[in-house]
């Protein structure tokens, strides 16, 4: 069986990756996708422990998280359209009509 | 086979079922209704039978559905906090409203059902709770702030305020699953059982889970979507938000914090004072130069973030008291400031700057008179809410030995009073010219009986302050 930390770094990896791709990506849809990222490394982590620790209270808190997951995608693609109908781009530079 | 059910009781969830319902027949009497504006009485009639409904529940330390919320007075005490700041809020938007009138219905449910993930973080005794309650909260509040579609700036903020949103739920996640990894348990007593000789994981997912809480109550440094989305919201969104999200943020922080994280004090508590010094500072100092007024009360609020987190730094029974105390007098005053600039504002344009300001006065003298005192109040002048809010948070700091902490604050009060009295200064001592705005105001009843409303508890807070800090004080005695 694979142990558990090999799990844990792997999700810490991929968390990381998305950190860093929301902060260098200037496109809002790849920056989302990577905010999708972390949360499903957050996936990753809370099924191993939730296997580690025989506790069926993890996998189902995974559940909970996809499902708002979800909801955060409609609403996001939303403004995403929203943007692009009146300004034309999806580059968050673009933005700049407020101060960032 | 038998199945047995869970025996569920919802009672005591009353008041959210009762505004949830509410939002949901505004949205379907919103599909076939001639004359939209009944919607927001509608919905100002189901807060008012939500709050009713709080106030006949029992007080006893109860908790429910599988210990996932509690029915606590500390729970109560939130409900009644969000309550009025949905009634205030509902009324600052009617104006607003008419003249979008074919998004009336789902603004209305919008913001219900945003009031009702603010409940539920003040019920919730589960990070599980927390983070669905934040997520309820935060995605309606994402499209809200969208809503003036015909502003560019409107979209731009959702969008800022959406990609950071998210971001810092991402951390608050991570933060939560290491937690449960170092104790086993998401809920906030079991976590509290097993912090104690837990490592580095543990550590790591509390940093993490403060990382999010920042966000959400614009803590520095992770307040830099603040100023931006304020302005760009329209007004009676940044109104409502800017009390809302940061009483709920830091119900459910505070509950975190001496629930789950009693035994580690020492650790947290000066982490914590570090973070206030910081984001009071960082925030006073941006609003000294704001050409904007919605840009500086951003900023202003980023700085009564700082100081309400000054009563949670100090971790005793008078920080928590006086944290309540806070979060209610701030959400009047604030209210209330934004509810001036409503008035204030070009229609469409969603913002008032600072030269609009100008010897308005002369024009609007009862207007001036509130602002003044809703300035007066945020700076923290005697005797009205302000004052007290900040005199019981730093007194907390005194008592648990962090004097130097109660020092920074009022050094930061003082610098904070430049920019409140200049609000002033520019409403009165300063001959109007052709910036200075030229609304009508004198036709608008629902305004103005909101910000009535507004002025009769910042003043009424502040004269009788005992009656609203003994709420506070039986609020947070059971988390204590």
């Amino acid at each position: 069986m694979v142990p558990t930390s090999y799990y844990l770094i792997l999700a810490a990896i991929i968390f990381t990756l998305g950190v860093i791709g929301v902060l260098v990506r200037r496109n809002a849809l790849v920056i989302f996708m990577s905010v999708e990222m972390m949360m499903n490394a957050v996936n990753l982590t809370l099924v191993a422990l939730a296997r580690q620790k025989g506790s069926l209270a993890g996998q189902v808190f995974v559940f909970l998280i996809m499902a708002v997951a979800a909801a955060e995608v409609a609403i996001g693609l939303a403004i995403v359209m929203e943007i692009v109908r009146h300004r034309d781009t999806t580059n968050v530079d673009e933005l700049n009509l407020l101060k960032w | 086979m038998t199945i047995t059910l869970p025996s569920i009781s919802l009672l005591p969830y009353l008041p959210e079922i009762v505004l949830l319902i509410t939002a949901l027949l505004v949205l379907v009497i919103d599909t076939f209704a001639g004359e939209k504006r009944w919607l927001v009485w509608l919905a100002l009639l189901g807060t008012i039978v939500a709050g009713v409904t709080t106030w006949s529940l029992s007080l006893g330390p109860t908790l429910y559905l599988q210990d996932m919320l509690a029915a606590d007075p500390y729970a109560l005490f939130i409900d009644m906090v969000v309550l009025i700041i949905t009634a205030i809020s509902l009324l600052l938007a009617y104006d607003w409203l008419n003249s979008h009138a074919h998004q009336q219905g789902e603004y209305v449910a919008l913001l219900l059902f945003s009031a009702v993930g603010m409940m539920t973080m003040g019920a919730a005794t589960n990070v599980i709770t927390i983070f669905v309650a934040l997520e309820i909260l935060s995605l309606s509040l994402y499209v809200l702030t969208g809503f003036a579609r015909e502003r560019l700036t409107s979209g731009e903020a959702a969008l800022k305020y959406f990609l950071l949103g998210a971001f810092a739920s991402a951390f608050f996640l991570y933060g939560v699953a290491l937690l449960y990894g170092a104790t086993g348990h998401f809920d906030l007593v079991g976590i509290g059982k097993n912090m104690a000789g837990t490592g580095l994981m543990a550590a790591a997912g509390v940093a993490l889970l403060l990382v999010g809480f920042s966000f959400k109550v614009a803590l520095a440094p992770f307040h830099m979507w603040t100023p931006d989305v304020y302005q760009g919201a329209p007004t009676s969104v940044t109104a409502f938000m800017s009390v809302g999200a940061k009483a709920a943020g830091f119900a459910a922080f505070l509950r975190f914090f001496h629930v789950a994280l009693a035994g580690s004090y020492a650790t947290w508590g000066p982490a914590l004072a570090a973070l206030a010094v910081l984001t009071m500072t960082w925030g006073n100092l941006a609003a000294l130069n704001q050409e904007s007024v919605k840009r500086m009360l951003a900023y202003s609020s980023i700085a009564h973030a700082g100081y309400a987190l000054v009563g949670l730094a100090a971790g005793n029974a008078l920080g928590m008291s006086g944290l309540l105390f806070y979060l209610l007098a701030y959400a009047f005053m604030n209210l209330g400031a934004f509810g001036v600039i409503i008035m204030l504002e070009k229609k469409g344009s969603g913002d008032l700057s600072m030269s609009a300001l100008r010897g308005t006065a002369r024009e609007h003298p009862l207007l001036a008179a509130t602002m003044a005192v809703f300035m007066f109040s945020l700076a923290g002048v005697p005797p009205l809410a302000g004052f007290f809010g900040k005199f019981y948070v730093f007194g907390a700091a005194v008592k648990a030995n962090m004097t130097w902490l109660a020092i920074v604050g009022i050094i930061n009060s003082a610098i904070s009073a430049y920019y409140y009295l200049r609000v002033s200064v520019l409403m009165y001592m300063v001959e109007p010219d052709e910036n200075t705005t030229d609304v009508a105001t004198n036709n608008r009843p629902v305004l103005a009986f909101a910000l009535l409303v507004a002025l009769v508890f910042v003043i009424g807070i502040g004269l009788w302050p005992g009656i609203w800090m003994q709420m506070a004080q039986q609020a947070a005695a059971l988390l204590g």
